[in-house]
């Protein structure tokens, strides 16, 4: 099989098919995580998840990011289990969290609701003006290049082959299967393909003749300079990130995920715009997640901002990943769309994608992510 | 001298300019010999300018000084009358209310307004501990930030008393701190020969300058040698220090590693082939309290990348921004000017600087009364002697073969050859994909000084050719408090009322990095 896309989704395909015993070559034409995989945060959340399909997805993810962090060896890829902290910023908002992680508790997500108190007992620099949130233990962390790159590092090891600056231009088939992909260096034989290109999902789907909507959202991530261990425990962030989230604004979101990452420094993230492909920083955008930072911890006002970085999210018009066989091309398979979330679904994408193929019962109803529900609708 | 208009015509135009109604405006960042150039020019057509530097001091580093000027330390500087007539001007400038000039203003971002103009945001830092942020609305915009040395990672380059060249020149010039005693001299370019004669003059031992380069380069590019006189004088005036104190000065020479516990020892020496690689058995190592190396110039292209003007690479493998005849930048409205548009020195900056702030002028519906055309045959002439000076002194691949796994490579990080094996190992490519899986780059310096070789490493082991700009494309120009950048957003915090996060190991100040530009 080929797999287009060395990203976290790639490498999370390459990794369950060579453990299920497929033949598997990986081709991008840039580098590993050269995508929205090394643009993106690596937070695995449960907590901003409702009832529906992605949650079934995630929870599936967490317990497989688990068992690969026991594989590969969790530091290799910096996972850490340090749980969110989403806080509120009125008492109002408070009540309708605490009902949310309810609800959410029914459906296996652990969580417990803390007050303000509470709050600076796991947070000693948060805000003393906030009311109080909820703490989700499930909630983890990668490095998403290196995770990416571990990934790819054991399915190597089990034989699959990485073909990087390779770009794939075109599909072959045969009495309307797949037989290959082209490619700028010749033809690769395969009689299954999967499009792992993420962002570019749509564009790599309709040169295969067989097009899927995906679209960009762009994000910007601040990086401050390294803080001491320990002053930023959590993930944190506020409530109104779960509305954003689902949102379908087109214009300029933010809320923000404040969090330390191993080599200390303070990551703050992300905005969501829909401006397609457009990189240039923009400095309100800059101002506004800055300004999120620094309302939850007050002192994070004296450190420095050292870097911007950003990219583009890949997402479907209904805000779920694609997933499964392609109804008009025998082997093709899609697995791409995983907007801001891909990091974390990786693993149960990876795993679903491999089960479909060797007709493997599924950890996961397949059902909703099914690209075919897409047919018909314009990018 | 560069300008053409006598003092009293100088004069009738500032005073022209403060009484004028509208006037239209013009941000100068950087106030080195480009940028001093180019507001004194642009201020005397009638322009209202600003002009910002992150330094103590105008001069930028070619004329960096101590509190008591550049005459207290004449025989270190050169075309102290150029700077005299500058600092003169710009002062009678800044007295008409036709500059405002803003020292100690760190440029952290650019923003491009919907009418085409720009506004400058910058960190004032006139009180280190109170930071605040002033914002420059121009029509116009002048980038004239120069560049810092170059650095190539050599085992041992990591120990105390291993420098930049120059950083030795600033001490030298900036606080009148002389390293050594005994100080050896190393890398490429015509920027070794100032600094070992300055270091030589104050009472250093040099022990030698090893230039990895060989002059015989320049006798295939004779015209452009003669372009430029006074540089050929400017050597052979070294050349007679160097005599009279005793430097050897061997060429075709470069140091391959550094020895020492605590602090450098000693460095051993190897020759080059003509092709720029280590001969075999040509090393020696010699004692040394000091190693002043250098390997050209990077230029500061994070603020022009900002500004979404277009670069390209030269041939000594600086970003550069490209400029029409009048130093415009592919928007009309930007200019840049000095070493920015490729490294060429001091005389090229100024000359580069008036035609800046002339068009500059000129693009405002002023007339200027600067030279502009004999400016510009200066500034001709120089760029030819420039960029013949970028294929005699390249950077010799020499150093690619001389690393050991365990040489930092991201001094910040602490990223080593291996690591950056490793990462190549994994699936990385270029420098972007390097740093993500190593982390060279990610550090205080964000890849200013690491990112050259870092590019360069991946790319020789890749068997491809390096990136160069992708790398130096920096949103964040200079690191700045996140209060200071949330405040023109959503959350005023004055900045002392806060508790501080207590931080174990204290980050440098930023004006310790400019030491290095
Ligand atoms: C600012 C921001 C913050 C984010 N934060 C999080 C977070 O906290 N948690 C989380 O889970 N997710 C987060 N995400 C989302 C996450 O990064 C993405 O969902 C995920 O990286 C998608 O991975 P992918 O493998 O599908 O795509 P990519 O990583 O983009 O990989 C696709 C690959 O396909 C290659 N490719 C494309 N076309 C071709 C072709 N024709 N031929 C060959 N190769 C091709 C590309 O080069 C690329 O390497 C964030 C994203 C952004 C932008």
């Amino acid at each position: 099989m080929a797999i287009v896309g060395a990203g976290v989704v790639g490498a999370a395909c390459a990794y369950f098919a060579t453990a299920a015993g497929l033949d598997v070559t990986v081709l991008d034409r840039r580098a590993v995580a050269a995508g929205t995989t090394g643009a993106g945060e690596g937070n695995l959340l449960l907590s901003d998840k409702e009832a529906g399909p992605e949650l079934d997805l995630a929870l599936r993810s967490s317990r497989l990011w688990s068992e690969i962090g026991e594989d590969l060896g969790g530091a290799t890829f910096e996972l850490e289990r340090k749980g969110g902290v989403v806080v509120a910023s009125t008492p109002d908002g408070l009540a309708a969290l605490v009902e949310f992680a309810a609800e959410q508790r029914t459906l296996g997500v652990e969580s417990q609701p803390v007050d303000a108190t509470g709050l600076r007992r796991l947070e000693p620099w948060i805000s003393p003006e906030l009311p109080g949130g909820v703490l989700y233990p499930g909630d983890m962390q990668v490095q998403p290049a290196l995770a990416a790159a571990r990934l790819l590092e054991r399915a190597r090891r089990r034989g699959a082959r990485l073909e990087l600056g390779v770009e794939v231009t075109g599909l072959r088939t045969h009495g309307g299967t797949v037989t290959g992909v082209e490619t700028d260096g010749g033809t690769v034989a395969a009689d299954v393909v999967v499009n792992a290109a993420g962002t570019w999902g749509g564009e790599l789907s309709a040169r295969f003749g067989a097009p899927v909507p995906i679209l960009p959202r762009r994000g910007f991530i601040l990086v401050t300079a390294p803080l001491p261990e320990g002053a930023i425990r959590h993930k944190v962030y506020s409530a109104d990130y779960v509305a954003n989230v689902a949102s379908d604004n087109e214009g300029l979101e933010s809320s923000c995920v404040v969090e330390g990452t191993r080599a200390g420094t303070v990551l703050i993230g992300a905005s969501r715009e829909r401006v397609g492909f457009d990189r240039t920083v923009s400095v309100p955008i800059v101002r506004r997640l800055a300004g999120h930072a620094v309302t939850l911890f007050p002192a994070l006002a004296s450190v420095d901002l050292l870097r911007v970085y950003g990219g583009f999210r890949p997402y479907c018009p209904d805000h779920l990943p694609a997933i499964g066989f392609d109804g008009r091309i025998g082997g093709l398979l899609h697995a791409c769309g995983h907007e801001g979330a891909g990091i974390g679904l990786a693993p149960a994408t990876g795993e679903l994608v491999t089960q479909l193929i060797t007709g493997a019962p599924t950890s996961v109803d397949a059902a909703a992510f099914s690209p075919d529900r897409l047919l018909g609708v314009a990018a | 001298m560069i300008s053409s208009a006598d003092g009293a015509q100088q004069a009738a135009a500032v005073t022209a300019a403060v009484t004028a109604q509208a006037r239209p405006g013009l941000a100068v960042v950087g106030a080195g010999p480009a940028g001093l150039a180019a507001a004194v020019t642009a201020a005397e057509s009638g322009m209202a300018v600003t002009v910002v530097d992150a330094g103590l001091r105008i001069g930028g580093q070619y004329w960096r000084h101590g509190a008591a000027g550049v005459a207290a330390d004449a025989d270190l500087h050169h075309d102290r009358a150029v700077f005299a007539d500058l600092s003169a001007r710009l002062d009678r400038a800044v007295a008409a209310g036709s500059v405002r000039l803003l020292l100690q203003h760190q440029v952290w971002a650019l923003t491009r307004e919907g009418d085409g103009g720009t506004t400058v945001l910058a960190v004032d830092r006139t009180d280190p501990a109170r930071p605040t942020e002033i914002r420059v609305a121009a029509n116009h915009l002048v980038l004239a930030v120069g560049a810092y040395d170059r650095q190539l990672p050599f085992p041992g380059w990591d120990l105390p008393g291993v420098m930049t060249v120059g950083a030795a020149q600033a001490l030298l010039k900036g606080s009148g701190v002389v390293v050594g005693p005994r100080v050896l001299v190393a890398g490429t370019g015509p920027f070794l020969l100032p600094v070992a004669a300055g270091l030589a003059a104050r009472g250093a031992t040099v022990v030698g300058v090893h230039e990895a380069a060989h002059p015989a380069g320049w006798l295939r590019r004779l015209p452009a040698l003669g372009a430029a006189p006074t540089k050929v004088a400017e050597a052979a005036g070294y050349a007679a220090v160097f005599a009279r104190h005793r430097i050897p000065l061997r060429h075709r020479s470069v140091v391959v590693r550094a020895h020492g516990t605590d602090r450098v020892t000693a460095v051993t020496l190897a020759r080059l082939s003509s092709r720029g690689r280590v001969r075999p058995g040509t090393r020696r190592t010699v004692p040394v309290d000091v190693l002043a190396v250098g390997y050209g110039f990077t230029a500061q292209s994070e603020l022009p990348l900002q500004a979404a003007c277009a670069v390209r690479v030269t041939p000594d493998g600086t970003v550069a921004v490209t400029v029409d005849d009048e130093q415009r930048t592919n928007n009309p409205r930007v200019l840049a000017a000095g070493e920015i548009t490729g490294v060429g020195g001091a005389q090229l900056a100024v000359a580069e600087g008036l035609l800046a702030g002339a068009a500059a002028a000129r693009s405002a519906g002023l007339r200027s009364h600067a030279d502009v055309a004999r400016a510009r045959a200066r500034r001709d002439r120089l760029r030819r002697f420039a960029t013949a000076m970028h294929q005699v002194y390249p950077v010799p691949p020499a150093w690619l073969s001389q690393l050991d796994g365990d040489t930092v490579v991201c001094r910040c990080e602490e990223v080593t050859v291996a690591d950056i094996d490793d990462a190549i190992r994994l699936g990385a490519r270029d420098g972007r994909t390097v740093k993500l899986l190593s982390r060279s780059g990610m550090g205080w310096c964000q890849g200013r000084e690491c990112g050259y070789a870092t590019s360069c490493l991946t790319a020789h082991r890749l068997g491809t050719e390096p990136d160069l700009a992708a790398g130096a494309d920096r949103p964040v120009a200079t690191p700045v408090p996140l209060g200071l950048v949330a405040r023109g957003g959503l959350h005023p915090a004055p900045a002392d009322a806060l508790p501080r996060i207590p931080n174990p190991n204290p980050i440098p100040d930023p004006n310790s990095l400019e030491e290095h530009r």
